[in-house]
């Protein structure tokens, strides 16, 4: 049971205090008693708890992810390598590209929004507290579904599992089956997340927070959800097609029964762009708050960068033959599709160059999350412009999977969308755990991470241009195949170095970090005005908002009445919060 | 710049210590300057195979120009934002910086550039089109005779059927003989050799790097592409899509032979057929299970 207890607060007026008349309001009322222990992650409905849990259980499964990227980077670091049998090698493709998409970038993204999506609102929870945790248990259990099959046979057709390939004919293990089930499972917890998150942004803002002046990550996080219900309908039926022909003798991607193996790339690919977008948008949103922070400036161009993300969404539920380009389609729609693709460069483009005028003339204060901005920032802009390349369809028929693909959407993902993670990871570290992560130890895993990443995959562009294909267990002493492998080799694993320094990070910081106190960056949206971490009921007051910076607002007008500088300031700390 | 006089004044071990302080910016710039100085030396790694045959080459002209667009932005991107990393750096005593929200008219601006260029490269794109996808014509000079085809009309090209199975290719070449061959495709040269790809169990995807763009092989579509080598010699190539375990060892080999000698090479591989067939047949026979 936590009440709400006004504490003294010296030489501060709490500002909320003024917006209703100087009395404090008391919100939580007969709460039952909280478990304790273990079983209060096991039964708990709050927002937070349930944004760690995804982000606990989905660096985990990035952790997994790696290892079996370490994996098959080791096979590839010598020609003629024998190191790594064929099976095994298409299972750890399988897995690795598996579990990169639906069981980290996905859900962590869900994760950091469970957690910072009410408090970014000024809300006390989600929509359907309920329904927040049926998403995590099936995501988890999804997870689990799928990696139980390194049990018996893992899958082993690819993360995009092509017909007929993926059918019973070839493939009769039942690998596909877990992956089958892992897409059903995860994509229910997505669908059912997004139906959530959509909720609570529709009608749980804080009073005066307009669409005008909604955080852009919360504006990411809405247009992700929508995403998100377009697309995984898509795919859920597409697998389902694929279990009935598996087992109950259907054959809608068996061309000898009348159906089409093309029909699968189509209707995975529908569903396949948007996910591309699922997963970078909300990183685009977690920059879009790291940036202005550290630069100490607003956002430059916040319309555009807002409507630049609902463009991106809308063009790209219309690029997705674009991964098909070799196959037999007629040429209009092979024009079609490159114009589509070139269409979503332009949002694409705005925002980078949104966020570089957001660094022009800022007073950039170098720690550790505008580190990784200005990593993702460098990084993306390559993945983008090889995009533009791949999008012109008679160069794609040279690109289309070969390792400048590869190249490409690590460049998207990994430079995009994963470093964009752990900016926001360093970023809102301080929030979720009340303590400030250690900066050497976050630089010099930046700086391991960076260097490792495009040692890994710039490489692997001139690999492409050399004609070697992807998912190919061996290679022969072709060319500079050998050279260029092995510095790829060398960079991953130096990349995964830079990924433990974090970890570490965590795991040190977690309990001997030094005390963040409630604003530490001096940050602009309402999750700093509460205490860190935040109490279960988030706000005992809400703020009214006044401007997309509220929390620049609130210590202006405390500066102004305290006539002293503008020092942290938010809500009085209660006792005993944890 | 009273700074640097400081620095100078200070002991060397201490000069080591900034000079390490400074490689977080040294090291981005020196990856910027390595990656816009060394092209010259590294177009190799820059651009595809280079390709005698015409649909390949002018994919390689397409790429290069996306090439060098792309580089002006890289190069643009990346310079302001690593002016802005050293210029605008939080210096103590510092002004706070202008609160500037957003520019319209820049805004619209770098929109429409970025349109603009995109408009650029399709229309470069629909200009090199036809000459990627049409065959070109073959030579009158090495007709080969009885093959016959009018795929391209009034030319005569060479039609050649690619079946993709797990794992190997197989090719089929027309004509009353019926001559196929399996991993070795062995072609004229100076003739157009258009290729009708099809697949007989999963997905997989005809490529040969040097002669332009991959075609997948899908079960129950066909697809077409073509290539015209003038000089002899031998292009190797690989399943470009995941087709199961062995997909990397799919590979293929393509060998441009003086007509002469692939004439030559269509009456043996027809006899060798043919042999090969009639011992076939006696051993079934003397099995009991022939015909």
């Amino acid at each position: 049971m936590q009440e709400y207890a006004p504490a003294a607060h010296p030489g501060l007026s709490a500002p909320a205090r003024t917006t209703n008349g100087g009395a404090p309001e008391i919100v939580v009322r007969g709460v039952r008693e909280r478990p304790r222990g273990w079983t209060a992650w096991l039964s708990t409905t709050d927002h937070k708890k349930i944004g760690l849990l995804y982000i606990y259980t989905t660096f985990f499964f990035f952790l997994l992810g790696g290892v079996e990227a370490l994996l098959m980077r080791l096979q590839l670091a010598h020609a003629n390598n024998t190191l790594i049998e064929p099976p095994t090698y298409n299972a750890l493709l399988t897995m690795h590209g598996s579990t990169m998409i639906f069981l980290f970038v996905v859900p962590v993204l869900a994760g950091f929004a469970n957690y910072m999506v009410p408090l970014m609102i000024g809300a006390r929870d989600m929509a359907f507290p309920r329904l927040n945790a049926l998403s995590y248990w099936l995501f988890l259990f999804g997870g689990i579904a799928f990696y139980t099959s390194i049990f018996f046979t893992p899958p082993s057709a690819g993360w995009t599992s092509y017909a007929p390939l993926s059918d019973n004919a070839f493939l009769p293990d039942n690998g596909i089956d877990a992956w089958i089930f892992m897409i059903h499972l995860t994509g229910i917890s997505s669908l059912l997340g997004a139906i959530n998150f959509t909720a609570t942004i529709h009608n749980m803002r804080a009073k005066g927070m307009g669409w005008g002046r909604m955080p852009l990550f919360v504006w990411t996080i809405l247009i992700y959800s929508y995403l998100l219900i377009l697309a995984l309908p898509v795919v859920a039926a597409a697998v389902t097609m694929l279990l009935t022909d598996r087992h109950f003798g259907t054959a809608f991607f068996d061309n000898t029964g009348g159906g089409d193996p093309l029909l699968w790339q189509h209707l995975f690919w529908f569903f396949g762009h948007p996910e591309v977008y699922i997963m970078v948008l909300p990183a685009f949103g977690m920059i879009s708050e790291v940036l202005p922070v550290f630069a100490r400036k607003p956002i430059f161009g916040y319309k555009a960068i807002a409507a630049s993300t609902a463009a991106i969404a809308f063009t790209s539920m219309l690029v997705w033959a674009h991964h098909m380009f070799p196959t037999p389609v007629p040429e209009v729609v092979l024009a079609f599709f490159m114009l589509s693709s070139f269409a979503v460069a332009v949002p694409t483009g705005v925002k980078v160059f949104n966020w570089l005028a957001t660094l022009w003339r800022g007073s950039l204060v170098f720690r550790t999350p505008l580190y990784f901005g200005c990593g993702f920032l460098a990084t993306f802009v390559i993945g983008g412009i090889s995009g533009v390349i791949l999008a012109i369809f008679p160069v794609d028929w040279y690109f289309n999977d070969t390792y400048f693909v590869v190249a490409h959407l690590h460049y998207v993902l990994f430079g995009g969308s994963v470093f964009a993670i752990f900016a926001g990871l360093y970023y809102w570290f301080p929030k979720m755990s009340g303590r400030m992560m250690s900066e050497a130890l976050g630089k010099t895993s930046f700086w391991l991470m960076f260097v490792g990443f495009h040692v890994t995959f710039l490489v692997q562009h001139s690999l492409g241009l050399e004609g070697m294909p992807r998912r190919i267990y061996w290679y022969p002493n072709h060319g500079n195949w050998q050279t260029l492998n092995l510095i790829s080799t060398i960079g991953s694993f130096i990349l995964g170095t830079g990924v433990l320094v974090t970890v570490v990070n965590v795991l040190l910081s977690i309990k001997n970090g030094r005390r963040a106190g409630n604003d530490p960056w001096q940050a602009n949206t309402l999750e700093w005005f509460t205490q860190s971490p935040p109490p279960e009921n988030n706000f005992d007051v809400i703020p009214r908002v006044r401007s997309v910076e509220p929390m620049k607002d609130i210590r202006r007008e405390v500066a102004r009445r305290a006539g002293q500088g503008t020092e942290t300031v938010s809500q009085p700390a209660t006792t005993g919060a944890t | 710049m009273p700074r640097i006089r400081v620095i100078r004044a200070l002991p060397r071990g201490i000069r080591a210590i900034r000079a390490i302080r400074a490689l977080p910016r040294a090291v981005p710039a020196g990856i910027v300057l390595a990656l816009v100085a060394a092209p010259a030396a590294w177009a190799d790694a820059l651009t595809p195979e280079s390709s005698p045959s015409r649909n390949a080459a002018d994919i390689h002209t397409l790429y290069v120009l996306a090439l060098i667009i792309g580089a002006l932005i890289f190069v643009l991107v990346e310079g302001v934002l690593l002016t802005s990393i050293i210029r605008f750096r939080r210096r103590r005593g510092g002004a706070e910086p202008a609160q500037i929200r957003g520019n319209t008219p820049l805004e619209v601006g770098w929109t429409l550039g970025a349109i603009a260029i995109l408009v650029v490269l399709a229309t470069v794109t629909f200009a090199y089109l036809g000459d990627i996808t049409t065959p070109e014509k073959s030579s009158g000079a090495t007709q080969v005779a009885a093959l016959h085809q009018p795929a391209v009309p009034g030319d005569h090209a060479l039609k050649i059927g690619v079946n993709g199975q797990q794992y190997i290719w197989r090719f089929d070449y027309p004509g009353p003989q019926q001559v196929f061959s399996y991993h070795d495709m062995y072609v004229p040269a100076g003739t157009t050799v258009t290729l009708k790809i099809t697949s007989s169990d999963v997905a997989h995807s005809w490529w040969i790097p040097k002669l332009g763009g991959k075609s997948d092989a899908i079960p129950g579509h066909t697809n077409d592409t073509w290539f015209r080598i003038d000089k002899p010699g031998t292009y190797y190539g690989e399943c470009a899509e995941l087709c199961g375990n062995h997909h990397a060892d799919m590979r293929a080999r393509v060998i441009v032979l003086p007509p002469a000698q692939f004439q030559a090479w269509m009456r043996r591989q027809a006899r060798d057929i043919l042999r090969s067939q009639r011992l076939l047949e006696i051993s079934r026979r003397l099995r009991g299970q022939g015909p």
